[in-house]
């Protein structure tokens, strides 16, 4: 494997780790609707990422999974029920802030993966992993604006409450 | 003179005019029997407030009393036609179960009190909250129905003096939409269009706005153009066989949630056959190279897949749009309260932006609103934005404000949108909300889940102020109820869905101690002390009139310009459009005439939000993408909705309004003759399901959803196949203390939102339905969608044309 195939490994690495954390972010908060629904929606950018990757990483020598096994089904279920039960407890809203907190993390990991692998691309002209880039990267930097303004949000009523 | 039932004939004898011509006057009169126009002892001026249409009427009064109304003949919106609700509801004033004094919550009991009594108790909570917790407890919840200076008013209280950011109204479920995608596509909020641009249209496209329901005189001036010389061509796009349908050249009927996908299959068809005025978009817009790359994976063939509609209207429907010259196109709930809400209405924007149709004679955007004063709800600031368009992003806009109101800036908080409606009800519901201040709304009937919203409103931790005219399945769970009084009890201006402001006199006293939602505002504010800067009373106006003078001060300077507009001129004048200056002394009537906008960064009210997303766009990208104020093309792809039907909730459930009733009903079931009209729920299904599922018109099925069941009887109609329809407006007021929760469409709708606008979503989710009761009716057949009345001598009113 060369050296942008570890890179695209590390990067698959990262994108099905945000992929799974929107997945239980969103779970987790099935009480704060938005959060809950478009959540998803993001992890579903962050699982085609993983596809696209798949597809491309056999040529720099890296054999990536496509995705398909996140964590779903019986966790998920208790996860969403908890969220349920205690939709009325403020103490969630301190949970909330730390899970986006840590999506915002994530998503700025991927988005370094990206950039590096972009550069590279451009580096040696190669057309089609650029174009990837380019589909892909702007995804994750919307994923990372995304954490960033609920937090801005939702801080000053939970730090306050 | 004709005498006709406005209930069996909402539209009443047309008046046929051509292209360019005046729309001919009809005077329409409905008195109340054994009344004739020569006992009328005054008829006090006003427009109509149970829909967004903004017509001008008077009110007849005699001995003190409401006794009858008629259209006003020169007004430029109706000239002299009245929707039957205007006809009929204003008798729901004088019903004798107003709420007269009031009441206070003792022992888990309502009961009367005085005014000092319940104002000493919402004040004493407040002052030990403001201190216990700070602003960040209090949430404010207004309605789409009280006047300007009100919202003006609670606007400056709820920001100003609480310093709160949680302020909304129930807007948010009828026009936020609206006002999103156009801040979207033009910076700002303001109607680009008119209504007059009907009078030149040669296409009109209706999206998701069932005109002859929701604003039976918009409709009446379209069927009038229909029934001329060179009548326009009329699209539809609509799920339901509304009547918008029956007179419609090509009628689009999408699945459910599917809008988007509809726009970007018209958008790719009209860019493909080279329909766009490229001088314009080179000149005027920004965005438009995305929008072209993003509509090539929207060909016809896909996109009626997506949307379950033959390929060949989708080419006809583009065929017909892309060879318009003069487009007049409408949006309303079936876009608005739809999955991918602001995309979808952004792209309506984006049809006229390409095809160079904006600000002349007939080429012009309608971005509708619900209900009747919603256009204030957004410009006073008390919805989710700051007075006057300014933008809560834009430092200097919060400065501006500060001044006028002689307060530091930093005691109006800016540090992030401004709360929603959904979201205020969510911070009470994990409890950092405790103060809650409803105002002319019935949110346990008209928002979504309401299983979730009762729990929420009754919890012991929440003190729950609601101020109404009538006792409601919100005030039930109130600790203070505040009677109002209302349209016609009170004065003061609103502003239709066309920019076009009214002055709305007092006609009659309002029942006993029921007061003006102004005078109550303004006593809570005296009553706290809010002070500004240097310690002077932050409310310096004391009525109508000088709080109006405090909003224009407000306006100056902005798009929403009221500074050439008075009392004393609109009672000269009539409706006028804003902006409406010392440049525009007689008002404006389309904006962008000259394809300038108000987008330029340190002016335009938004900087936008990610349309997917919701997240807001910052400055500096802003800048970036506009620097030169231009209007913004932004395209979205399809996403699959949130909630999709499956096995076991095989059908799409949305719900929406009659031409009878008006919001939870409170008023248009008080009269005799809209209630007789529609008085009970029922669920529409098609043919082909109805004989599938073997039920009948006029069983009485349950339709569940995973958040309850309503009952409802079964109307057999021509709605597409595997969807279903609920009309919203029906409650539990005026059904016996023991009939169980099983009326209200929103028992079922799901809580979730369009990221951008914050608007719920009531026409996407999934439901059952089965039998419950045979009703003996007859074997199933294709219907209209709407009530078929008998005629009723009660209803008869005059129209007389001109």
């Amino acid at each position: 494997m060369n050296r942008i195939g570890l890179a695209l490994r590390a990067l698959h690495h990262g994108e099905r780790g945000l992929a799974q954390d929107l997945l239980r972010v969103s779970e987790r908060h099935v009480s704060e609707h938005e959060i809950h629904h478009v959540a998803r929606d993001l992890s579903a950018w962050s699982q085609r990422h993983l596809r696209e990757l798949a597809e491309i990483g056999g040529r720099y020598g890296a054999r990536l999974g496509t995705g398909h096994a996140l964590e779903t089904g019986l966790g998920a279920r208790l996860r969403e029920k908890r969220s349920e039960l205690v939709k009325h407890r403020s103490t969630p809203g301190m949970l909330l802030l730390h899970d986006l907190r840590h999506i915002h993390v994530q998503a700025a990991g991927v988005s370094l993966d990206w950039e590096m692998i972009a550069q590279a691309a451009q580096a040696r002209r190669d057309t089609e992993l650029l174009s990837l880039t380019e589909r892909c990267h702007p995804d994750t930097l919307r994923q990372m604006r995304w954490a960033n303004a609920h937090l801005k949000q939702l801080s000053p009523q939970v730090l306050n409450s | 003179m004709a005498r006709i039932d406005r209930i069996a004939d909402p539209w009443g004898t047309r008046t046929p005019y051509g292209p360019g011509e005046d729309w001919p006057v009809r005077v329409d009169t409905f008195l109340k029997e054994g009344v004739s126009p020569q006992d009328v002892d005054r008829w006090v001026p006003t427009a109509s407030i149970l829909h967004s249409n903004g017509d001008g009427m008077d009110i007849a009064v005699k001995d003190g009393r409401m006794v009858g109304v008629r259209g006003a003949a020169g007004d430029r919106i109706n000239r002299g036609r009245l929707d039957p609700k205007d006809l009929y509801a204003w008798q729901a004033g004088a019903s004798p179960d107003r709420l007269t004094r009031p009441l206070i919550s003792r022992d888990g009991a309502l009961v009367e009190t005085d005014w000092d009594t319940a104002m000493d108790a919402v004040v004493r909570r407040s002052r030990e909250l403001l201190d216990e917790q700070g602003p960040g407890a209090f949430g404010f919840y207004t309605t789409g129905q009280l006047f300007l200076e009100e919202y003006y008013t609670l606007a400056a209280i709820a920001r100003g003096g609480i310093g709160t950011h949680h302020l909304d109204g129930n807007t948010r479920l009828c026009t936020a939409t609206a006002a999103a995608a156009l801040k979207e596509s033009f910076g700002c909020d303001g109607q680009p269009g008119t209504y007059a641009d009907i009078d030149h249209a040669d296409v009109i496209a209706l999206f998701g706005h069932n005109a002859a329901e929701t604003q039976t005189v918009l409709w009446m001036r379209m069927l009038d153009r229909l029934a001329g010389p060179n009548p326009p061509q009329v699209i539809c796009v609509d799920p339901r066989p509304t009547p918008v349908a029956r007179m419609a050249a090509v009628h689009l009927a999408p699945r459910p949630g599917t809008n988007v996908a509809l726009m970007n299959g018209l958008l790719h068809e009209i860019i493909s056959a080279g329909r766009i005025d490229r001088g314009y978009v080179d000149a005027h817009t920004v965005g438009y190279e995305e929008l072209e790359r993003r509509v090539e994976e929207y060909p016809p063939a896909r996109v009626a897949e997506l949307c379950d509609v033959p390929e060949e209207l989708i080419r006809r429907a583009a065929g017909l749009l892309g060879d318009a010259e003069r487009l007049v196109s409408t949006v309303l709930q079936g876009f608005y309260q739809s999955h991918q809400a602001t995309a979808a209405a952004v792209q309506v924007n984006n049809l006229h932006l390409i095809r160079g149709m904006l600000g002349r004679p007939g080429c012009g955007v309608l971005q509708m609103n619900g209900q009747p004063t919603a256009q204030n709800t957004r410009e006073c600031g008390a919805d989710g934005d700051l007075p006057g368009f300014r933008n809560w992003a834009n430092d200097d806009h919060v400065a501006d404000l500060a001044r006028i109101w002689n307060v530091e800036p930093e005691r109006i908080p800016h540090y992030a949108p401004p709360t929603h409606a959904m979201q205020i009800f969510r911070y009470a519901e994990q409890g950092s909300i405790r103060f809650l201040w409803v105002s002319g709304t019935n949110p346990a009937v008209s928002l979504p889940e309401l299983s979730r919203i009762r729990k929420i409103l009754a919890q012991e931790r929440l003190f729950l102020v609601v101020q109404d005219i009538f006792p409601t399945e919100t005030t039930e769970l109130a600790d203070v109820v505040l009677p109002a009084a209302t349209w016609g009890e009170k004065t003061g201006a609103f502003t239709n869905a066309d920019r076009t402001v009214h002055l709305s006199e007092k006609a009659v006293e309002p029942p006993g101690e029921a007061r003006p939602d102004l005078e109550i505002f303004l006593d809570y504010a005296g009553r706290m002390g809010f002070t500004g800067k240097d310690g002077t009373p932050l409310i310096t106006w004391t009525g109508p009139e000088s709080a109006f003078r405090a909003w224009q001060e407000c306006s100056r300077g902005r798009p929403c310009d009221y500074t050439g507009l008075s009392y004393e001129r609109l009672r000269a004048a009539g409706g006028v459009q804003w902006p409406c200056d010392q440049d525009h002394p007689d008002g404006t009537e389309r904006l962008y005439s000259d394809g300038r906008f108000w987008a330029a960064p340190e002016y335009c009210e938004s900087f936008g939000r990610d349309l997917v997303t919701g997240t807001p766009v910052e400055e500096v990208e802003y800048r970036f993408l506009n620097p030169s104020g231009k209007a913004v093309i932004k395209s979205a792809g399809y996403l699959p909705p949130h909630e999709m039907p499956d096995e076991l909730r095989p059908f799409h459930l949305i719900n929406g309004r009659t031409v009878h009733h008006f919001h939870t009903r409170t008023k248009t079931a008080r009269a005799p003759q809209l209630r007789d009209a529609a008085p009970d729920v029922w669920v529409e299904m098609s043919a082909a399901d109805a004989a599938a599922h073997d039920m009948r018109e006029g069983d009485l099925a349950e339709i569940s959803s995973p958040r309850g069941v309503v009952h409802a009887r079964l109307r057999v109609t021509g709605i597409r196949p595997g969807v279903l329809f609920l009309p919203f407006h029906y409650g539990y007021w005026d059904l016996p203390d023991d009939a169980g929760r099983t009326r209200a469409a929103n028992e079922l709708t799901v809580t979730d939102w369009d990221p951008a606008s914050k608007q719920p979503l009531f026409k996407t989710g999934a439901a059952t339905i089965r039998l419950l009761e045979r009703g003996g009716g007859d074997a199933p057949a294709d219907r209209d969608s709407e009530a078929e009345p008998a005629r009723s001598r009660t209803a008869l009113a005059d129209e007389e044309p001109r």
